[in-house]
């Protein structure tokens, strides 16, 4: 079974995103990048299948400008492969890459999908669903657990107010949730060694993709922020406001 | 007349309509067309005679066996059918919205709009963006628009249809096979206590808890005094004092409570786009310093082991 990880390079997750003073968009003038934190879970649960004797072989794949190859680098010192890089201009919408990605799963003959459920950037949480659409294959989202049996699987998926069990049959795609596991970090031998490793690089329109922006960000700002609040210096301070002023406590 | 909106509805593990779905017609509404709401499943009598009761103008019921179990596979291809008629399609950002909205919008090569808090125009919406760190206004160029809504950012919309409600059953050509079995459902459970989503108030625990055992004892408490649900940060989630589901932030639950006490919750970003929309924020910590406290309009330092028993014990006994 060979499994495809699509891996997107992202804001870290711990910097506060600020938009751009005229509003124009996001300002990320040299501000650290990382990996998405759901395609790091997703590139682990790849690499225990494959650990476990259950696949042959993890390609990470990244769409987008030369930067994105850093990404790629990241994903094979932490265990991939190969990694391909889809050349394609501009800010990529989300159904943009599922198209890409239909195309890289055809070429490849890849079973399995496993990627992070959403990008923690743009939020949108759409690419699996929309590649598993695509390729007409079943899919299971909010990953908490997977299990695998040959060509049948088992995943426990995240809802609203639990969880549910799904048996599914690859082909398939999976999206991942923050329970699923926890990624393992890169070691320095293996990141000086992904550095050498090949990145096999593709273009959108080899892939027979044409790229039009079908959605237009007209502005990018801070929301709305809360009144500042007061400091009580008891319990009966805060029940008495609570009741008397707030109206929050009957 | 402008072409009608679509709100497809879920429906509880009892079969009844969630809640969530008035929240979504409050967002329909601010398209100013007729509403049609879809109902998908199978047996769904008594939620019809419900449906009938919404303000909106059309109930259309797509009833079959193959329905019985909510997939994504199955529900885009039921809203499929009917997409064309649409200038609209709205759902809630739940689990299952997330699930299958994406799949209709790609077999339609439409692009969809994720998660929105506002409506500026018919093709103008706001999202969050970067854990709620900012908002986007996004205009959709596509001729049909499929867009998930974030339910606590929409006033529900109340009452019910002045005229009669029509009803049109769907008969598909091809009812979808069904290509995933669900096998197992675990509803966390609720000790009696409402849902996260829905609730008016939410007591939510943090690092500051100290285990799980802790958690339930001093929170759980309080959260009955007060009739309210229980929550939690990520952090508490990551180290197993409460259940994923709990989870409240960008990563987990958005909520919009009248009450939010975030007791021992530094107030991490991705926690803090979770709670935004919540009318009153009581922060309990003992850093003065936690950024919780910039968002709360009453916070108090000092122990929780000390004032969340105290605060439980004078609610119950004013």
């Amino acid at each position: 079974m060979k499994i495809l990880v699509p891996v997107k390079r992202v804001l870290d997750y711990a910097i506060k995103a600020r938009a751009k003073s005229d509003g124009s968009g996001v300002d990320l003038a040299g501000l650290k990048m990382s990996l998405n934190p759901f395609d790091e879970i997703a590139l682990e649960a790849a690499l225990r299948l494959k650990e476990a004797g259950l696949a042959s072989e993890v390609i990470c794949v990244s769409c987008g400008e030369t930067p994105v190859q850093e990404g790629l680098r990241t994903a094979l010192a932490l265990g991939a492969d190969r990694a391909l890089w889809v050349e394609a201009p501009g800010e990529l919408e989300p159904l943009t890459v599922a198209k890409l990605l239909r195309a890289v799963v055809v070429q490849e003959q890849v079973d399995l999908v496993i990627c992070g459920k959403q990008a923690i950037d743009d939020d949108a949480g759409q690419t699996g669903q929309m590649l598993a659409a695509l390729l007409d294959w079943s899919q299971a989202t909010q990953a908490a657990a997977i299990h695998c049996e040959g060509s049948r699987l088992e995943v426990v998926r995240e809802t609203d107010g639990g969880t549910e069990t799904l048996q599914l049959n690859t082909p398939a795609v999976i999206t991942t949730d923050l329970r699923l596991n926890e990624p393992r970090y890169a070691t320095l031998p293996n990141i000086m060694k992904a550095r050498k490793k090949p990145i096999d690089q593709l273009t959108a329109g080899a892939l027979g993709v044409t790229i039009t922006a079908r959605l237009q960000t007209l502005r990018v700002a801070e929301p709305p922020v809360r009144a500042p609040g007061i400091r009580v210096n008891s319990v009966e301070q805060l029940l008495d406001l609570l009741k008397n002023q707030a109206k929050v406590v009957s | 007349m402008s072409t009608p909106v679509l709100v497809v509805a879920e429906l509880t593990s009892d079969g009844l309509l969630k809640p969530a779905l008035r929240s979504v017609l409050g967002a329909a509404a601010a398209l100013n067309a007729e509403i049609h709401v879809l109902l998908i499943g199978h047996q769904l009598e008594t939620v019809i005679d419900e449906a009938l009761r919404l303000p909106i103008t059309r109930l259309l019921v797509a009833d079959h066996p193959s329905l019985a179990v909510p997939l994504a596979e199955t529900t885009t291809t039921v809203v499929r059918a009917i997409s064309q008629r649409y200038s609209h399609i709205l759902t809630a950002a739940s689990a299952q919205g997330k699930g299958w909205l994406p799949r209709l919008a790609a077999l339609e090569d439409v692009a969809m709009i994720s998660d929105i808090v506002a409506i500026e125009s018919p093709d103008t919406f706001v999202r969050p963006i970067y854990a709620g760190s900012l908002w986007a206004t996004v205009r959709c160029l596509e001729p049909r628009k499929f867009v998930s809504v974030r339910v606590t950012a929409f006033s529900p919309l109340n009452g019910a249809s002045s005229e009669p409600v029509s009803r049109e059953n769907l008969s598909l050509d091809d009812w979808p096979a069904v290509p995933v079995i669900r096998s197992a459902v675990h509803e966390h459970p609720d000790e009696g206590r409402p849902a996260l989503e829905n609730a008016r108030t939410v007591v939510s625990g943090g690092r500051g808890l100290g285990s799980a055992e802790q958690f339930e004892a001093l929170l759980g408490p309080l959260a009955d005094a007060l009739h309210g649900a229980l929550g939690a940060s990520r952090a508490a989630v990551d180290l197993g004092y409460a259940p994923n589901d709990l989870q409240v932030g960008q990563t987990g639950k958005v909520v919009a409570p009248d009450l939010y006490i975030a007791v021992g919750i530094s107030g991490a970003i991705q926690h803090l786009a979770g709670i935004q929309a919540a009318k009153v924020i009581v922060a309990i910590n003992k850093d003065p310093d936690a950024p919780i406290f910039g968002v709360a309009d009453y916070g108090l330092v000092g122990d929780l082991h000390e004032i969340v028993p105290q605060l439980t014990a004078s609610l119950k006994n004013p």
